[in-house]
């Protein structure tokens, strides 16, 4: 898996490539933390590049969307994400706490 | 049948998603069926990792496939410590991001998932997690 982030004026994004399980959702956790931990919690997650998440990589966005979504100061939200992962967020509940957007730059725009 | 015997480290799931893919795809399932698949097998050995294994090291994770026309079975066997599937309480994906616990995702997704998923276990056989998905039942 490869993680990248890119600041922008009103968020930051972050990119994920490749695939994320039990071995690699820390680096995605670490990288969420580098954010949030300077004080910045408008965060677009651009999943193109994603092939794969299991459990462990859902775990570390709800651990992070908590954070932001506190003080309403911010929420983290979904781009581009791959119709086999966007299955397993539907299945596990979860595209009811994320907004979810087909391109990054609409993401981006929505802050 | 094949069998591969692997360390239950999470540094192995790429290789046992593989492992599974290839005997799935042998069947004749989709690729969306493939991925179900794959993500059950990776659910399911990420918890014998983290939770059978816990606090022990030099574990192993047995994972034996046997391909048939209709279905794929996957059993995997471990030697840690055992536990009672219907204690693990289903989660509710429904709850408010406050509310959302993510404890027992991974058993809800393998359940969702597979056609069957069973547990058993004894001091002779250790572990047994038996998983079956089969072919045109959608999904």
């Amino acid at each position: 898996m490869e993680v990248t982030t890119k600041r922008f004026k009103n968020c930051d994004m972050v990119v994920l490539n490749g695939r994320v399980d039990s071995s690699t959702a820390p680096q995605l956790a670490e990288a969420l933390e580098g954010v949030t931990g300077s004080g910045r919690y408008k965060i677009v997650m651009d999943m193109s590049g994603l092939e794969y998440m299991s459990s462990a990589g859902f775990r570390a966005l709800l651990a992070s969307q908590r954070l932001c979504k506190r003080y309403n100061r911010g929420e983290i939200v979904l781009a581009s994400v791959p119709e086999r992962i966007q299955e397993a967020l539907e299945l596990a509940g979860f595209t009811e706490l994320f907004k979810t957007y087909a391109d990054p730059v609409d993401a981006v725009g929505s802050f | 049948m094949s069998k591969i015997t692997f360390d239950a480290t999470f540094k192995n799931l790429d290789e046992i998603r593989e492992f599974v893919g290839e005997a799935a795809r042998q069947v004749g399932f989709s690729d969306k069926e493939i991925y179900s698949i794959q993500l059950a097998a990776d659910e399911a050995s990420s918890n014998i990792i983290e939770h059978a294994y816990a606090g022990m090291t030099g574990g192993k994770l047995e994972i034996e496939l046997s391909v048939s026309a209709h279905e794929l079975k996957i059993m995997m066997r471990d030697r840690g410590k055992s536990f009672d599937p219907s204690s693990v309480p289903e989660p509710n994906v429904k709850a408010d991001l406050s509310e959302r616990k993510i404890g027992g995702l991974g058993m809800y997704l393998m359940r969702k998932l597979m056609d069957e998923v069973t547990y058993e276990s004894s001091p002779e056989t250790g572990n047994i997690l038996t998983m079956v998905k089969r072919l045109g039942d959608g999904g």
